[in-house]
């Protein structure tokens, strides 16, 4: 790809974003649009300067939920993966009750777990986190761990290979992409959940709280400068998420997922 | 071990009486991959196995290298049943795709059996060396398999095959997928290759001159059911002396034309002379 | 198909067996659980094994089975919470369709225009970390100003955009991957007979984009129920599973198994509405082997 092809396919959403803005912002004023409709990108960014540091503090504590929920979902799903490698039984009943999750809102557990944990702490929200992170990543991995290049395997058979140097040597590390394509779809919804638990009472320290909040008192375009916040910060979630794929699978070339 | 140690006059592979049937699977019948199957190949010697589709080329080798077990009939590899064969390492094996594996460099790729036998770091990197020498790929040791072209992987495919030095080779249609210059100057290669080690190679193949080229003996098969119709002793004189040029020679012409009437089954004619383009 | 239906039915048996597990795991905690949970340093890290944090798995069921509220001729919470299901199964299926539409729309204008692709995509997928809570009051005030097929518009019709908007995602980017993935080898034939683009589309793209389709609209299925609850409690829509959460999660301190109903129920809805898509995909599987490769993910 050409340097000025790759500028202009950069350039392109960008192009159309401010586009937009600028359309939005045209259309609110010219039409005399009422803030309780639609606010004005400009009275967003003004709210935005406006709440700064709230907006900041929030964002760091929906962020931290997300961080720590989205860590040990992952890490829980690793292992359960592991495992169900061994035990099928563990991989089999898993399964089903990934599509079950993500059929059903996970949030809504909020308010019952709080009950069962407590209503002032962050751990509802972190435990919610949690499950929404698990089961992609249990799912993507489980695929990459199970899937294995009969090649690779007969060379192993050939060398008399044991049962878990096949699975240290060819599978674990040939589940590596697959593991984070898991963790991508994870980082996404680990902020959108941690945002949307806070709907459901409990402390209000978090992103979502204010955007209840603000837009309970029909402040809209305070509203929407905290979803910004939250958009930036699924975003930064994904792009960390990327960024250590990137690291982590240096030098290997492109993998057919 | 090295090349000399075994009783003398013991085959390098055994089969005697091998039949191999695949059952049926959802609804197909059962398929006779091989019957029949009395065969020996003597150490360092080159055997090429040829033969059109479903003659059972590949099933004979996978027999050898127990990753089939055979219905009925013995697999022995050096006095040893195939599966002790296997356990103990005594072969090296190449398939038709590399095999290597993507996120290990060419050399961790070709430490590969060596890490598996837990050979010590010192001793496997020096092992290494020898090898990339051997195929010549020292500047592509901490390359990626994605940065090498298909003839070079191969390479690597076949000194990871040696790592071990093992006294059987088994190559099943590992040039399969090179075009055709790259194809002759792997040959080349592999010529020198088992050579110098006197390993012994059982290699299948779908290309004539590719067997002819290389062997010592051309077992020709045919299929249903899949068994050997015919051995053709390649009368190119030593393998050592075998060069470019062998390429060119009227005997060379001669055995694949024997090889080739084989094939079409006319046993009667397997000598002959004179045929094909003099260079002379 | 009887070989895909095997695989469905054996799905299912494990399902269940994992909420049995569930229910065993649920009870067996609350056998040896503290009343006061279990915590370190002031986070309680496991949970209240009382009966008013965690009621047992049979009051649970037989709370079904009593009458909602204790006003004269209440409905038992079964039949609520079954009518509850009906109503947002059906905003649902109007936002999973709208949302099929719209994202199979985009996906054709993204494959067929590359502009298109690099401007939108970006969007497409951000759209999905936007909370839906600050859509809700949009959607709800415009729509009070529109009128839908000469109807003003109706509550639910704004439940349904939001879900649609949560539908829309893995449709488009699930067909977007699959009117690309045919090979350069089958777009050369096509060129090669000197095929228009809606030939190709028709009978390249189309076909070889149904196995990645069902599956989206699977998804799909799902993310319209999420949608639809959540939309509910955002827009204060009575009559669906997202309304009823939150009424039965305020009687939780009186009422201990009522919000689980509630749970219960929505989560039921999200399984229907993914299985009937499943049910879709084992009819149409005989006809496109692709579809039979890609339903086992």
């Amino acid at each position: 790809m050409s340097p000025l092809t790759a500028l202009r396919r950069m350039a392109a959403p960008v192009v159309f974003g401010t586009l937009l803005l600028i359309a939005w912002q045209l259309f609110v004023d010219l039409r005399q649009i009422p803030r309780y409709l639609l606010p004005s990108p400009s009275a967003i960014g003004e709210q935005l300067g406006a709440n700064g540091s709230d907006i900041i503090g929030t964002a760091w504590a929906s962020g931290r939920n997300a961080v720590i929920g989205l860590l040990v979902g992952i890490v829980a799903a690793l292992l359960a993966a592991v495992v169900g490698m061994w035990i099928p039984l563990v991989q089999r009943l898993l399964t089903p009750l990934a599509s079950a999750v993500a059929a059903m809102p996970i949030v809504a557990l909020a308010p019952v777990l709080s009950i069962m944990f407590s209503a002032t702490s962050d751990l509802p929200r972190r435990i919610i986190v949690a499950i929404v992170a698990f089961f992609p990543v249990f799912v993507t991995t489980v695929r990459g761990l199970t899937r294995i290049d009969p090649v690779h395997a007969e060379l192993m058979h050939s060398y008399a290979a044991t049962s878990w140097a096949t699975t240290r040597v060819v599978r674990l590390p040939g589940a590596v992409p697959y593991v984070f394509n898991g963790i991508r779809v994870a980082a996404s919804l680990a902020v959108i959940s941690a945002v949307v638990a806070e709907y459901f009472g409990g402390l209000q320290s978090g992103v979502g709280s204010r955007i209840t909040s603000a837009a309970s008192n029909t402040a809209y375009a305070r509203a929407w400068a905290y979803v910004v916040a939250a958009i930036a910060l699924g975003l930064l979630f994904y792009l960390a998420a990327l960024g250590v794929e990137r690291l982590a699978t240096r030098g290997r070339g492109a993998e057919h997922t | 071990m090295t090349p000399g140690e075994q009783r003398p006059g013991e085959p390098a592979v055994a089969l005697r009486g091998v039949e191999k049937v695949f059952d049926a699977a959802g609804g197909s019948e059962s398929v006779t991959a091989l019957t029949d199957v009395d065969l020996d190949i003597a150490p360092g010697e080159f055997v090429s196995l040829i033969g059109p589709s479903g003659c059972g080329k590949s099933t004979l080798l996978r027999l050898v290298a127990d990753l089939e077990t055979p219905t009925t009939g013995t697999v022995q590899v050096f006095g040893k049943s195939a599966r002790q064969a296997r356990l103990d390492q005594d072969y090296g094996i190449a398939f038709q795709s590399a095999g290597l594996l993507p996120w290990r460099t060419v050399r961790a790729n070709i430490e590969l059996p060596l890490e598996l036998r837990r050979v010590a770091k010192a001793r496997r990197w020096q092992r290494a060396d020898e090898l990339l020498t051997m195929v010549g790929l020292s500047d592509f040791a901490a390359s990626r398999p994605h940065q090498l072209s298909g003839g070079m992987q191969q390479r690597v495919a076949i000194a990871r095959a040696l790592a071990e030095q093992p006294r059987l080779l088994l190559m099943d249609e590992p040039f399969g997928a090179l075009d055709e210059m790259t194809r002759e100057r792997m040959q080349g290669e592999l010529l020198g290759l088992s050579q110098r080690t006197g390993c012994a190679v059982v290699f299948v193949t779908h290309s004539i001159p590719e067997a002819v080229y290389l062997s010592d003996r051309v077992v020709v098969m045919s299929p249903r059911p899949g068994r050997i119709t015919e051995i053709v002793p390649v009368g190119l004189g030593e393998r050592g002396r075998r060069d470019e040029d062998t390429r060119e020679d009227a005997a060379f012409f001669a055995a694949v034309t024997a090889v080739r009437e084989a094939l079409r089954g006319h046993p009667d004619h397997a000598i002959r002379t004179g045929r094909g383009v003099e260079k002379r | 198909m009887n070989r895909r239906l095997e695989r469905g039915l054996r799905s299912g048996g494990y399902g269940v067996l994992a909420l049995v597990l569930l229910g065993v795991v649920w009870e067996g905690y609350k056998a040896v659980g503290s009343p006061d949970g279990f915590s370190i340093g002031g986070v309680r890290l496991l949970p209240r094994a009382d009966d008013a944090s965690m009621p047992h798995v049979s009051q649970i069921l037989q709370r079904f089975g009593r009458p909602e509220v204790a006003a004269e001729g209440s409905p038992t919470v079964l039949v609520a919470v079954l009518r509850a299901m009906w109503f947002s199964f059906r905003i649902a299926l109007a936002g999973w369709a709208g949302g099929a539409v719209v994202g199979m729309v985009l996906a054709l204008l993204m494959q067929r225009f590359r502009t298109a692709r690099d401007a939108l995509l970006p969007y497409v997928v951000v759209s999905q970390t936007v909370p839906l809570v600050a859509i809700a009051p949009v959607v709800v005030g415009w729509g009070g100003n529109l009128a839908v097929l000469g109807r003003p518009w109706q509550p639910w019709m704004s439940v349904a955009v939001i879900s649609g908007y949560l539908a829309f995602f893995p449709v488009a980017v699930g067909m977007l991957r699959g009117l690309d993935s045919p090979t350069a080898a089958q777009l050369g034939l096509m060129h090669a007979c000197a095929a228009s683009y809606w030939q190709t589309l028709v009978r390249l793209r189309l076909p070889a984009s149904v196995g990645h389709l069902i599956p989206a609209l699977r998804l799909a299925a799902a993310a319209s129920v999420v949608g639809a609850i959540v939309a509910e409690i955002s827009t204060g829509t009575r009559g669906g599973v997202g309304r009823l959460i939150i009424e039965y999660a305020q009687s939780a301190t009186g009422d201990p198994p009522k919000p689980w109903t509630a749970l219960l129920g929505a989560a039921a809805l999200g399984l229907l509405a993914a299985g009937l898509v499943g049910l879709v995909d084992l009819t149409l599987g005989r006809f496109v082997p692709a579809a039979a490769a890609k339903g086992a993910r």
